[in-house]
Order: structure tokens, then sequence, then C-alpha cells
């Protein structure tokens, strides 16, 4: 682009590109803020308080801790049924699959709702399976497998597994030697990537869980709509103040590891070995 | 090829085969089989599936016109604090849909940014985070930071070349515009579009906080199936509304020739 040229339209562009991400940021500054408010009607000179905090913290600790719980036991779940899944995708490469992939992919493109009540319907007479939690697992499991395996699918097609692993078998590694020897290092950037996608996602799930949670299983954003539709905005704006901290980070760390270019590197600095 | 065995066995109990119980169950209501055209043929659902569509569709348009501009320029342009802009702008890539509706009421509710800003302007509170108007910000809200991503993404790889030579036949920046980056950026904008439009359909957790006055397929779905106990009804509503969805990103994968469920 000519500097002449800049001097016409990177100016409004620069303008509208600020406004777009204006709207983006400014109300989650507004909330934060409001969650520190002793009284948001009146403003940040009613004075800062930590009690909403605190409030929230004592009557929603559980769907806190329970939404932690329900992501690592999702994150286990994926890298477990998704890291050898994505693996033998990549080996295998041709036509079936592919409709695999296309298969694995449904739960992300079909509305939550649709998921939910399908396994509403299937397994509602399960008593104690329907009452716990693990339904609401089953269900982020469901959603968030497709990450797991995409992340590390395009990490392993960017290598040349089969050369790399005919060079271990030729030296007599076994399948076990070879899987965690060779594999598994070589798509740790595919899973660092996928991991944090499946944590955060399942950490932010509603649409799925407002239908398969139980009075007894709220989930963080479960609470998060209960507190929004039934409590004052000072501490609606408090709980959603400890979601962003939960959830920021996770970004931040997504946005870092998802890079294009990290990844690539990180698989070319592991080539060699 | 076996290890895809714990997966595909996980796929098929926890989801395939529900998907279908769903499907059977949505045909055994008071209305049977016929509960799969009462979307057509009922004219409330009707009403919610049109203005269910028409939200899908404004969304993925504004969507698609807002990134399509803020991608190409944070790829292009080089100034001190773009990946910052940058960063900030894709932040927001997995927010829940509900804290994306208290977002909405915290720039258009009763005590929102917007009606402060309007009141101080032409002396009137403008609230409509609770109406369709607030929803479609919401949804915009949602869309923005992933479809932002798939045109960055694509923008770093046009060919620089094209657009010069354009240039030098005498093109200007509008014609280059629209001859040279629109048609290679299509396949992303329309993948980004199809998911953009799919996600909009489905979406439920933006309307439910929004809640009251919103009639949208989803919310019409929850009613039936908690306050109504109408599970068939629900069922076959929610079928219909996941077939629809996959339909249009099946539909849009075919006519983009790439993966689109990729960005999800």
């Amino acid at each position: 682009m000519s500097v002449a040229r800049r001097s016409i339209w990177f100016w409004p562009l620069l303008a509208f590109t600020i406004v777009v991400c204006a709207f983006l940021i400014v109300p989650v500054g507004m909330s934060m803020l409001a969650g520190v408010t002793r009284n948001y009607f009146i403003g940040i000179d009613s004075g800062l308080t930590l009690e909403w905090v605190i409030k929230v913290w004592t009557d929603y600790r559980h769907t806190i801790l329970l939404s932690i719980q329900i992501a690592l036991a999702c994150l286990v779940c994926t890298l477990l049924l998704g890291v050898p899944a994505a693996y033998a995708l990549a080996r295998a490469n041709n036509a079936a699959t592919r409709v695999i992939e296309e298969l694995l992919v449904m739960p992300v493109a079909i509305p939550g709702l649709a998921t939910a009540l399908a396994l509403i319907v299937t397994f509602g007479n399960w008593g104690g399976f329907r009452r716990s939690w693990l339904i609401i697992l089953v269900g982020h499991v469901l959603f968030t497998l497709p990450f797991m395996v995409r992340s590390v699918l395009a990490v392993l097609a960017s290598i040349d597994l089969k050369s790399l692993e005919e060079g271990a078998r030729s030296l007599g590694a076994s399948f076990t030697q070879r899987f965690f020897g060779i594999v598994l290092p070589n798509c740790r950037a595919g899973i660092v990537a996928g991991s944090l996608m499946v944590v955060t996602l399942s950490i932010g799930e509603f649409n799925m869980t407002l239908l398969l949670h139980t009075p007894l299983t709220p989930t963080l954003p479960v609470g998060l709509a209960d507190a929004y539709a039934s409590l004052r905005l000072e501490v609606g704006s408090a709980y959603t103040l400890i979601f962003f901290v939960i959830i920021i980070p996770l970004l931040i760390a997504l946005q870092w590891a998802s890079q294009p270019v990290n990844l690539a590197r990180s698989a070319l600095e592991r080539k060699p070995t | 090829m076996w290890l895809l065995l714990p997966a595909a066995i996980v796929f098929t109990a926890f989801f395939l085969l529900p998907l279908g119980n769903l499907f059977l169950i949505g045909g055994s209501g008071a209305r049977g089989w016929g509960a799969y055209t009462a979307v057509l043929t009922d004219a409330q659902y009707l009403r919610s599936l049109v203005s269910t569509v028409a939200l899908a569709a404004a969304t993925t348009a504004a969507t698609l016109f807002i990134s399509g501009i803020t991608g190409v320029f944070l790829t292009r342009a080089r100034f001190r604090g773009r990946a910052l802009l940058a960063a900030l702008l894709t932040l927001p890539l997995a927010f829940p849909g509900v804290v994306i509706g208290f977002m909405v009421i915290m720039l258009a509710g009763r005590q929102g940014l917007i009606p402060d800003i309007s009141e101080w302007l032409i002396g009137e509170r403008i609230v409509f985070a609770y109406s369709m108007a607030g929803l479609f910000l919401g949804y915009l809200y949602f869309s923005i930071p992933r479809t932002i991503l798939t045109v960055m993404a694509a923008a770093e790889k046009l060919d620089l070349r094209l657009e010069e030579a354009a240039r030098s036949l005498g093109a200007g920046p509008l014609r280059v515009v629209s001859d040279v980056i629109v048609p290679a950026l299509k396949p992303a904008l329309l993948s980004a579009g199809a998911i953009c439009f799919a996600t909009a359909m489905g979406a439920f957790g933006t309307a439910f906080t929004l809640a009251t006055r919103i009639n949208v397929l989803p919310m019409v779905i929850y009613t039936e199936f908690t306050l109504q106990a109408n599970v068939a009804t629900a069922a076959a509503l929610s079928f219909v509304l996941g077939a629809l969805t996959w339909a249009v990103l099946a539909t849009v994968r075919t006519a983009a020739g790439t993966t689109v469920a990729a960005a999800g």
C-alpha cells in the first residue's frame, strides 16, 4: 500500500476498526467495573467494594467448582478419545476417514438444544445418570471432541508422520514406543491448543447444559443466567467478573498457542528428533 | 484404525443413536409425523422460523461486512498497536451466549451505555437490549471475533501482485476491493458466513439472557419443552432446526470446496 493511498484510507479504516474493538471491549470493562461498584446506578462515586464478589463466591461457589470439575474431566476424555482418533485419521487419510471427520463435527454444527434433547429423551429414564453431572460431561465431550481432533490433526498433517514412523520401525521400535516417542511429542502443539480450546468451551457451555443440568448440578453459565435474571446488576457483574478471571487467561493462552506460526514452528523444531 | 474405536463407540452411543431416537420421539406426539411439518403449517412456529432466519441472515451480512473490512485492514496496514488491536478483536472468541447477553445489557440495557449517551444527546433514553435489535447486537458480538480470525488468515495468503497489476491497469481502490480482494477472499467469506448463519440459527444463551419479547426458534423449543412439557413438539422442532442448520453448512461447504465447520 503506497503512502499516498494510505493517507486517504488509513485513518477512516483505523477509526472503523477502533469502533468495532470498542464495541467488543467496552462492555467487558463496564461489567468488570460494575462488579466492584457499591451502587452502579449512582456510579463509581458510590465507592468500590468487594462485597458483591464475596456474595457471589459464597452463594455460587459450587457452580464454579462444578464447571472446573467438568472442564477437567472433559479434557481427560477428549485427550483419551481425540488424540488416538486424530492419529488414526491422519494415518489412514481416505474417503472413509473424511466421512468420520464430518460426523464428528456434527455436534458443533447442529444446535446444542437438539443434542441435549436427544440425550434427555434417550437417557431420561436412567435416573442415576440423568441426575448426575455425568450427563453434562457427555454433552460437553461431544461438543468439544471435534476441536481436539482437528487441532491435533492440523499438526499431524503438516509433518511427514509416515517416514518418521517407518524410520523408527526399521530401527525396531514397537507401536507403543512409536506412539509415545514420536507421535505424541510431534503433535504437542496441537494437543496444547486443543486442550485450551476444550477447557474454554466446556467452562462456557450453556446451550446444552441448561437442559442437561438438574437443580443439584448447576454449572457456572447456568448460575450466571440465574443471577442475570433474578439478582441486582452488581451481583450479575461480580459473577461475570469471576467468570472473566477464569476465562480470559485461557483465551490469551489460546491466542498464543493457536497462532499458526507457533504451531508450525514447534512442529519444525521437533522434526529432527 | 482400531484407535478410532473408543471415539466411535462413544459417538455412536451418545450422539448418533440419541439423535435417531429424537427423530422417532418427534413423530410420536399428538400431531404424529405432522409435527415435522408443523413448523411450516402452524402460524406461530412459522413466524418464529421466519424471524430466526431473517435475524441469522442479517447477522451474517453485517458480520461479513464489518469483519471483512477490519480483517483485511489489520492484515495490510502497518502501525503501532496493530497486534494489540487484533488481539483485542479476537479475545471474545469463546464467550458464551449468556455472557454476551449481559454485554448487550451493559451496552443497551436499562442502565446501559447507549441509553446514557442518547439521553445526553437527544434527551431520551433509547433502551433496546431486550428486543430483536438487542439480540442482533449480541449475535454480532458473538460472530465478529471468529470471522475476523478467518478473514485475517485468508487475507495473509492473498497474492499482492494481483492487486498491483489491477492498480497499474488503472483500477481505483474500490475496484481493487470489488474485483480482486473480495473474489480472492470468497471461499473464506463463504465458510465464515455459513458458520455465522448456523450459529445465529441455533444460539440460545443470548436470547435466554435478554428474554422477554424475543420469539426465535430456539426459545420456542425451550418453552415447549420446559413450560408446556411438550416433548414431542420440542423434539421435532429441534430436529428440524438441526437439519436446517446442517443443510446450510453442507451446501456452502460444497460450494466453497472447504471444510466449513473447522473454525467452529
